[in-house]
């Protein structure tokens, strides 16, 4: 049977991976990591023409679902790993076929909660973790996704200014519809629950989380964010034609949650005393897309929040307030974060993500300008910075492996 | 353990004319499997929600046991949901892989513990409750997965398409092992699927449901035997059975060159055209009589062979087939007198095990 390769991005490359070969046999050299994770398929990272792949064994009919599940999900929009290919008609040395192999993109700097939870971690991690997640299932919810496996697990986070941005990474069970029910939205909530519970307890089982935070409670959380989110978003508010500022008011609301608003529904009673409003289409990445329209950059919600607001302080700083804001983002680009962001050492950048960076350097000159009592400028935060700080960091460019273990589910031969 | 009854029980979504659930009444026997059955959009999923608790009733009620469920929450009903994903957690012993559900449940850790240990008694898990998933094979695994639904010990399971993410090889065999777990726990259970295979290898009864409404519930048998339709007529069984629609005439229906006998009475209210079911294995190769088809396709199988044909007379069409592509009549035959491609033959049912539906309404009309 011929080799069948299903893909977006052709890359020659990808024919000399040992397709003949077991995924779980790959000899060391096309390995980028050694593989791990909770997962029921066998799953390996590749190196491939200076990118990492994950690769993952499984049913031909399942990969290419999953593979075109993950191009829906990106074309909506929705924070998903990219899907790079399929590739099926696999026969081993034996002649006898093999799974086809689903391969996705690593997603860079992104980090899977073990990796987290394996650093040692700032208190309250777990926590900003969930919140990430709940973000992320709103997200799917509003696009007309069910995951149907949510947890820890089947998620990427990303550093995002201090707190973390979730991605999804296994669409295995999900589908897409045209809208979800009530009673979908709280079957996703329970399955997310209940796994983030058995998650935390499996770390605190492998002390890796400490014993005084209940896994229960923290799991809870992921409904209590969700709820709020999702009525931030979606509820209907009511009030008296003299409280138009209502209006302004709860679009502010959904900006500082990170939304825009693409479509309100106002309405009126009859004899017209009673406004209600309703946000319709809602749209993540608020913060993101105006520093995307303003700079270039395009950066995770947090960190566009935290890079806006020091191109606000900018402003101020020098007095250019009444100046196009195209024109001072501009400056503020090639004078503060360039020349900020490239003063890291070559050797030093697999660390962090150069917002990520940025967003530290902040925190960093803050934390000494405390100390001195005194305002410091940022050149010589940066200076300490990199001298003090970084070199402690882990390397996160590239992070697929972590300390857990693979344990697929496979039938059992007669 | 409990009975479960829908008792005109009706959601409709907000927004929607149509109700998902369309007053579906089904009682379930304490300790049955029932298996909610069709194809996407038929409200199987949503009767199955509404069953847990997470999807509301605007019109009827639910009982589980004697209890009027309909109001209440999903941690009221003692129910268990149980998820597709089944990944075990590899810190943590295989003994708490199974209980840490009732953990996030609140319940006491001795009552936990005694629920492990019956629910290993009954998985063949005991020796090895104290050791990590990794020292277990994949079989034993699946068992530890399974225990974590059973040590709620609910008084229903409810399964949503639990084998869609597993490979053809692994869905055969956990299909077995839930099934024959099921009947050994005795806890009634209600599963969805939309793979009729499934539904008629698993359940002890099939309800089918089509745009919210119950088609039929019945066992496997009566449900191959005399489907209450034409629609639950094509969809249960596989190869699909043949339904060929038909003019009536004097004494019965005609069916190409031949009349086949069919009683007044069961043609009554029938109209002047009536639709004639055959399933593969009983259409009969004639010498000459019957339906006649050109042999577009011979699926050797050793034993038998499966014939798939066009009729002749372009004027037929085979009910069942979507307008792109004609639906082809399908015979089972003896693998010995198998004929060619582009033969023609002819064939006719085996009178004993014909189906006769009205041809407006669906509706069964013989036997």
């Amino acid at each position: 049977m011929p080799l069948e390769i299903t893909t977006a991005r052709p890359d020659p490359a990808l024919l000399d991976l040992p397709w003949s070969t077991p995924l779980e046999d790959w000899p060391d050299q096309y390995l980028a990591a050694l593989p791990r994770g909770i997962s029921r398929h066998v799953v390996r990272f590749v190196k491939l023409s200076g990118r990492v792949l994950a690769v993952k064994e499984i049913k031909e009919d399942l990969a290419r679902r999953e593979y075109d599940m993950l191009r829906d999900l990106r074309r909506l929009h929705e924070p998903a790993v990219e899907p790079f290919g399929v590739v099926s008609g696999r026969v081993g040395a034996d002649g006898e076929p093999l799974d086809a192999c689903l391969i996705t993109r690593h997603l860079k700097f992104s980090l899977p909660y073990r990796a987290l939870f394996s650093q040692g971690l700032r208190p309250g991690t777990e926590t900003r973790l969930i919140d990430a997640l709940a973000v992320l299932l709103v997200r799917l919810h509003l696009a007309g996704f069910w995951w149907g496996d949510v947890s820890l697990s089947n998620t990427l986070f990303r550093r995002d200014a201090g707190s973390f941005a979730a991605y999804l990474v296994d669409a295995e069970t999900g589908e897409l519809f045209p809208s979800l029910t009530n009673g979908q939205r709280a079957h996703d909530l329970d399955i997310a629950r209940v796994n983030i519970a058995g998650e935390l307890m499996d770390l605190q089982a492998g002390d890796l989380l400490d014993p005084e935070i209940d896994p229960v409670v923290i799991s809870n959380r992921i409904v209590t964010r969700y709820d709020a989110l999702w009525a931030e978003l979606t509820a209907t508010e009511e009030f008296d034609t003299g409280e138009r500022w209502r209006v302004e008011e709860r679009i502010r609301r959904l900006n500082a949650v990170g939304f825009d608003v693409d479509e309100l529904a106002i309405s009126t009673d009859i004899d017209g005393t009673r406004i209600s409003i309703q946000p319709k289409v809602v749209d993540a990445g608020h913060h993101s897309r105006r520093l995307l329209r303003l700079t270039g950059l395009d950066v995770g919600e947090g960190q566009a929040r935290r890079l806006l607001n020091d191109l606000d302080n900018y402003r101020a700083a020098s007095d250019r307030q009444n100046d196009d804001e195209e024109i001072v983002a501009h400056e503020w680009l090639t004078r503060i974060y360039e020349p900020i962001t490239r003063r890291v050492p070559r050797e030093l950048s697999g660390k962090l993500e150069p917002a990520e960076l940025f967003h530290e350097v902040l925190e960093h000159r803050w934390y000494m300008a405390e100390r001195e009592q005194n305002d410091v400028p940022i050149e010589r935060a940066i200076e300490d910075y990199v001298a003090s700080i970084l070199p402690t960091k882990p390397d996160e460019a590239a992070v697929v492996g972590v300390d857990t273990i693979e344990m697929p589910v496979i039938a059992e031969r007669p | 353990m409990a009975t479960v009854k829908y008792d005109e029980s009706t959601r409709i979504y907000p927004g929607n004319d149509a109700p998902s659930v369309d007053r579906l009444n089904i009682d379930i026997a304490d300790g049955e499997f029932l298996v909610l059955v069709g194809p996407s959009g038929s409200g199987k999923s949503t009767a199955l929600r509404m069953l847990a608790g997470l999807e509301e009733v605007n019109g009827g009620k639910i009982w589980i046991g004697d209890r009027d469920v309909t109001n209440l929450s999903p941690k009221d009903r003692d129910v268990a949901m149980v998820f597709q994903n089944y990944a075990l957690y590899p810190h943590m012993s295989v003994a708490d892989n199974m209980g840490f559900a009732l953990k996030i449940a609140g319940v006491d850790k001795g009552e936990i513990r005694k629920r492990v240990e019956e629910a290993a008694k009954i998985l063949d898990l005991e020796p090895y409750l104290e050791r990590k998933p990794k020292a277990l094979s994949g079989g034993q695994r699946q068992r530890v997965a399974m225990g974590r639904a059973i040590v709620r010990s609910p008084q229903v399971f409810l399964m949503d398409e639990p084998l869609s993410n597993l490979d053809a090889k692994l869905r055969v065999q956990t299909r077995t092992q839930i099934a024959s777990l099921q009947r050994r726990l005795g806890v009634t259970t209600v599963y969805v699927t939309h793979d009729q295979v499934e539904a008629m290898t698993m359940g002890d009864r099939i309800a089918v449901l089509k745009d919210g409404i119950l088609q039929q519930v019945a066992t496997p048998r009566e449900m191959y035997d005399s489907p209450a339709n034409v629609f639950v007529a094509g969809f249960i069984g596989s190869p699909a059975m043949n339904l060929v629609s038909v003019p009536v005439t004097d004494g019965g229906v005609k069916f190409g060159s031949h009349t086949l006998p069919v009683s007044r009475d069961a043609l009554a209210g029938g109209g002047s055209n009536v639709i004639v079911g055959v399933r593969p294995e009983d259409v009969e190769v004639t010498s000459g009589e019957g339906l006649e088809l050109t042999v577009d396709v011979v699926e050797e199988l050793g034993a038998d062979a499966y014939v798939y044909g066009t009729p002749t007379d372009e004027n037929i069409r085979l009910e069942g087939g979507d307008d792109a592509l004609a639906k082809p009549f399908i015979a089972r035959v003896d693998g010995r007198r198998v004929p060619m491609k582009g033969d023609k033959v002819f064939v006719q049912p085996n009178a004993d095990h014909m189906h006769v539906f009205n041809a407006d309404s669906g509706a069964r009309l013989s036997g």
